[in-house]
């Protein structure tokens, strides 16, 4: 197991992903950080789709980790691409052949490769989680927004258990980019399906239909990724996604331990 | 007591729907030999392969490879390096980077990658990404990552794709030094006269069928050798059909040539009594049927 994370992350390493990656976490987080507080005053909202977040709030222990938590659903997006698109070209490059003679164990290969991935989430969030406390800071000041609250415990508590949130929730969607890139075998098609379930279909849905964004797993990564919301909770969410997910996960590995890798 | 097995099949079949891609085939092949893997396109040859390297399965029969079943490949793959339909890399990594993904893989020590990158001439090229190789350094590439674990088979799926005549020649000395050291080579290719040079062992394919499988040298030693002898006068040709029909051979006229069946012995002979009979021979060359005319003879192709 340990030699196929080695391999894999000798892959993720490689400076066109690595750096296309920190791109986009960079300008993800940064765009939702600083909408958040160039727009406090704005009466258009200044949150995610329209909601208003006041400079009261900001000002808060909590207000600190706020941007970052706010930017998980687009993270999440990014981890759902990489996910997809490294499982999915095993079978465009045809390396899928290599790999499974060096190592038959298509399980070892299965987990190893998603232990790796998790494992370049962690960064891509940690990154993302500097970035936003930085400008947070940084915006804070621009727009007079007061940080005493900021450096409290109850601050460092809300940031620990938004960085957690947020990677649990960027996993997550990480995992269901795998699924597909393995159902799929094209990271194109992956890809594709991956965002617009996400960002259209997931959301269109839950508009005209109420109550059904507590059965999407998008929907329910996003709320684990906020703690939790009035109307659906934390533990409701973080159970219903990941078994979702896992059931998904169970049904790719047995395709990808029995199919007949032709290509 | 019969040579160990590096590769022995029975009954293996492989079906795709209605289409059968490989049917009922029998074949073994010993320990330290070079086996050339004959057929054209769409015989049956690279579905066999991942059949023994554990990417298919099959449809019914059985296999072993090292003497291991095919199906645990775990057990037998650690020891078996393996090229399969062409070069399959990542486009943004190195070759190096490429090579130490897989010797990562599978446990191998990274410190062999630069030697083996000189042996297939890639030494100078391995910090260049993958996707800069020309079609020939991304075979090299192919057959260098299939010796990184220095294995005791070694199965390659036409290695010599794309390579020119000088690449061709290195890579058949190559073949030819590896089979000396113990390792058994397995190797496709619809270029017969390649298989011809480097093979002791033949297994030849047919529309999915084994039609053919031993010692090369048995398969073309059955073959009739045939003599090819000119007149310097054309009208002489027929004459000289006669004469080899009346020394017992068969023989046959084809443009300004006959063409005799028998041996090189029999050259003596036939060029004796053409003197005799006043025909003078501008040439009168014995051949031995190749690889290829014995393929074309046996399918009919």
């Amino acid at each position: 197991m340990i030699n196929v994370i080695r391999a894999e992350l000798t892959k993720l390493r490689r400076p066109s992903l690595s750096i296309s990656t920190v791109v986009a976490v960079t300008f993800v987080t940064g765009l939702v950080t600083s909408l958040l507080f160039l727009l406090v005053d704005s009466p258009e909202g200044n949150g995610e789709r329209g909601t208003r977040i006041s400079r009261e709030v900001l000002e808060l222990s909590s207000g600190i980790s706020i941007s970052f938590k706010n930017s998980a659903g687009l993270l999440g997006i990014v981890a759902l691409c990489i996910f997809a698109a490294q499982t999915a070209q095993e079978y465009t490059y045809g390396t899928l052949r290599n790999l499974l003679v060096r190592q038959p164990s298509r399980m070892k290969i299965l987990v190893g490769k998603l232990i790796a991935m998790k494992m370049f989430a962690v960064v891509m969030v940690s990154i993302s989680a500097l970035l936003a406390l930085s400008l947070s800071y940084i915006f804070a000041g621009v727009m007079d927004v007061s940080t005493a609250a900021w450096s409290t415990p109850d601050a460092r508590s809300a940031v620990l258990r938004g960085f957690v949130n947020v990677l649990i929730a960027t996993i997550g969607f990480g995992i269901f980019g795998m699924i597909l890139g393995l159902l799929f075998r094209s990271p194109i098609t992956a890809i594709s399906i991956g965002v617009i379930w996400n960002l259209i279909i997931e959301g269109l849905l839950s508009v005209f239909i109420s109550n059904l964004s507590k059965y999407f797993p998008g929907q329910l990564l996003s709320v684990v990724a906020d703690g939790g919301t009035e109307k659906i909770s934390y533990k409701y969410a973080l159970l219903t996604s990941y078994s979702f997910l896992l059931a998904g996960l169970l049904i790719v590995a047995v395709l990808f331990k029995k199919r007949d890798v032709a290509n | 007591m019969s040579s160990p097995l590096a590769i022995d099949v029975a009954d293996l079949s492989k079906k795709y729907g209605d289409r059968m891609a490989l049917s009922h085939a029998n074949f073994e092949v010993p320990m330290g030999s070079i086996c050339g893997f004959v057929g054209p396109n769409g015989s049956g040859k690279t579905t066999t392969i991942r059949m023994l390297l554990g990417l298919i399965t099959p449809s019914t029969g059985s296999g072993h490879v090292l003497g291991e079943s095919i199906t645990q490949p775990e057990k037998y793959l650690p020891r078996v390096g393996a090229m399969i339909e062409g070069p399959a890399f990542y486009p943004a990594l190195t070759g190096k980077q490429n090579l130490a993904v897989l010797a990562k893989l599978g446990g191998l020590a990274t410190d062999s990658i630069q030697k083996l990158l000189e042996l297939v001439d890639l030494g100078d090229r391995g910090d260049s990404k993958f996707k800069t190789y020309s079609l020939g350094m991304k075979q090299r590439l192919g057959i260098a990552a299939a010796l990184l674990p220095n294995p005791k088979l070694l199965v390659l799926d036409e290695p010599t794709n794309g390579l020119d005549p000088a690449g061709i020649h290195e890579i058949r000395t190559l073949l030819r030094k590896l089979a000396d050291s113990g390792t058994t080579v397995f190797v496709s290719s619809h270029l017969l006269s390649e298989i011809e040079m480097i093979s002791d062992y033949l297994v030849m394919l047919r529309q999915g069928k084994v039609i053919f499988s031993g010692k090369t040298i048995d398969l073309l030693a059955a073959q009739k050798p045939v003599i090819i002898a000119k007149p310097e006068n054309s009208k002489d040709l027929k004459k000289l059909f006669e004469i080899a029909n009346n020394l017992g051979k068969k023989a046959e006229i084809k443009d300004d040539i006959v063409e005799v069946i028998g041996d090189s012995d029999f050259s003596a002979k036939l060029n004796k009594s053409a003197f005799e009979a006043g025909i003078t021979l501008t040439s009168l060359t014995p051949i031995r049927p190749t690889l290829e005319d014995t393929f074309f003879e046996m399918t009919g192709d």
